[in-house]
């Protein structure tokens, strides 16, 4: 499904992504876990097409992606949602599903056709109805609570049925009980639509909780990768980033 | 979210024309005609300006480029080349397409101030052009000679009132149009592109080609308003396409208003009022603009039919324009 092959980007002098290879399987539920400025943003950047690599190969499908434009890779059936939710605040939650769809399907210049194109209602409703937005379907996008924006921004990218989904913290700045019912819809979602997702997250006990793989980064790098009991055990990611007392934690 | 199709707007634009076409009858004036047909002309324009400032989230300082290319074109063609009206509509029509075309295909790579500073110096480097190349403008005279008017279809447009008629119905026609094109899939992306660029990235919307489309959408319809206005004035002027032009159509949407898809339309009302009705009594003309500009700029923040949107939408609670 998603094979990285010695991926590098520099900024400047830094490197955010050094020479990291890994491989993500069809179907997969796995986490990228690792501390702050660990480059794990920048492999999502990376992936999206948002940056362009230095070097190193980012094979989706067999096919190498890297440097292809984001509109290109979206077409490839990679969704992604933000660390801080990316909406469009003028339109509706309906309205902003819709035109994401026509934009999927290559109608974003249709004009002869008067806005929604029969068709795109139906699956924008059935979105809606997966991730509990149905009921605020003709509010507008910035009159949103902080929970329903991260939630229509995952909608936004689950509407165009990706392949792969990659969630950039989608539990950021929210309470425990908000974080905990957000995580179960992320789940039912990969559990309903049998994709392969990938989330960033910095709870360990809901990466603990749900995901069947973990990869480990921390300065740009690849630490670790392993099953959720390998990676609970393994002294150079306790030392570097979990911490020894994390069994207290979870 | 209520939505009225296209039937419903075809009733209101018919009716708006029935009304502009009696409107000369229950109040004979030459200076309404002309206030009317000047409404038209730049009507078109800062409605053709707000489809990139509104619905694109792209401030245009050049836009008058387009204007000055549809009056010069038209009247070129009617001087030089002798064609029927309708043909040399079209051919500036197609003129102004490509210029928008090539200038946009530069300009829309930038944002903000940069894409803003670059539509003016093209507006200027054409304006330039005017002045310079005197043999087949005029220079700083403009096109001089007057721009012949031959009669088609039975429309003479050297009678004022067939051209008010005309105008109304242009206008109108446009508008209707616009709007069309504002409410179809199209416009919801240019919308998505002005909400957030980078997010329309990802979810697949060819960012650069939509911008472009708009563009050239944009400069077409500017270019009718030089026609028009060159219809009216029987020539065009290096004045047409100086930086002013551009900035007095931004002045339209700041007064009238960017979120209602009138709102430019009452900007122009409103600007070419206050123009007539300011240049009665004083002298400083540019003065007291220039506090009225101000006074929205500073205090309002809005345009007037802004302010009735959203009085419309508290009281219906409606979340569309």
């Amino acid at each position: 499904m998603l094979k990285i092959e010695h991926l590098c980007k520099s900024f400047g002098g830094l490197a955010a992504t050094n020479d990291v290879s890994l491989h993500f399987a069809p179907g997969s539920l796995s986490a990228v876990i690792g501390p702050n400025g660990a480059g794990k943003t920048t492999f999502f950047n990376l992936i999206s097409g948002a940056f362009r690599p230095d070097s190193g190969r980012i094979l989706f499908d067999g096919e190498d992606i890297a440097g292809i434009s984001r509109s290109g890779i979206v077409r490839r059936g990679i969704g992604r949602a933000f660390q801080v939710a990316n909406i469009f605040p003028s339109l509706t939650v309906e309205e902003a599903l819709m035109g994401a769809l026509h934009a999927h399907r290559e109608q974003s210049a249709v004009v002869r056709w008067r806005f929604p194109i029969p068709g795109t209602q139906a699956r924008a409703r059935e979105v809606m109805d997966m991730l509990g937005l149905a009921a605020k379907a003709k509010t507008l996008s910035c009159n949103l609570s902080h929970g329903d924006q991260k939630l229509l921004d995952i909608a936004l990218a689950l509407v165009l049925q990706p392949r792969l989904l990659l969630l950039d913290e989608p539990t950021a700045g929210m309470g425990p009980e908000e974080r905990w019912q957000m995580i179960d819809k992320v789940y039912r979602l990969w559990e309903s639509e049998k994709m392969t997702l990938v989330f960033i997250e910095h709870d360990m006990d809901i990466v603990f909780k749900i995901a069947q793989s973990i990869r480990v980064l921390c300065y740009g790098e690849v630490l670790a990768e392993g099953t959720p009991d390998e990676i609970r055990a393994n002294p150079a990611v306790i030392e570097a980033y979990l911490g020894a007392n994390l069994d207290e934690q979870t | 979210m209520k939505r009225r199709g296209f039937a419903f707007e075809l009733g209101i634009a018919a009716a708006a024309l029935v009304v502009l076409a009696i409107l000369p009858v229950l109040f004979p004036s030459k200076a309404l005609v002309d206030f009317a047909i000047r409404v038209a002309a730049f009507g078109i324009f800062a409605s053709s300006l707000n489809i990139l400032v509104g619905y694109t989230g792209l401030v245009s300082f050049g836009h008058g480029m387009f204007f000055a290319s549809g009056a010069y074109a038209f009247g070129l063609l009617m001087q030089k080349a002798g064609t029927s009206i309708p043909t040399a509509f079209l051919l500036t029509l197609l003129f102004s397409a490509a210029l928008a075309a090539v200038v946009g295909a530069i300009c829309v790579r930038l944002k903000e101030i940069y894409f803003a500073f670059l539509t003016l110096a093209f507006q200027m480097l054409l304006h330039s052009l005017i002045i310079s190349w005197q043999q087949l403008t005029g220079g700083d005279q403009g096109l001089m000679g007057g721009i012949p008017r031959p009669p088609f279809l039975g429309i003479n447009l050297a009678d004022q009132s067939h051209l008010y008629l005309f105008a109304c119905a242009t206008l109108i026609v446009s508008l209707l149009i616009m709007r069309h094109l504002m409410q179809s899939p199209f416009g919801y992306t240019l919308r998505m592109i002005r909400d957030n660029a980078e997010r329309a990235q990802f979810i697949g919307i060819r960012v650069w080609r939509m911008r472009l489309g708009a563009f050239i959408l944009a400069g077409t319809f500017a270019s009718i308003g030089g026609i028009i206005m060159s219809l009216l004035v029987s020539g065009a002027y290096p004045e047409f396409a100086y930086w002013t032009i551009s900035g007095e159509a931004i002045f339209m949407l700041m007064l009238g208003g960017t979120s209602a898809f009138l709102g430019p339309t009452v900007g122009t009302m409103m600007l070419l009022l206050l123009n007539d009705v300011i240049t009665k009594f004083t002298e400083y003309y540019g003065l007291t603009l220039g506090v009225v500009i101000l006074l929205f700029a500073l205090v309002f923040r809005k345009g007037v039919t802004d302010f009735a949107l959203e009085a419309w939408r508290r009281r219906f609670g409606e979340n569309q324009t």
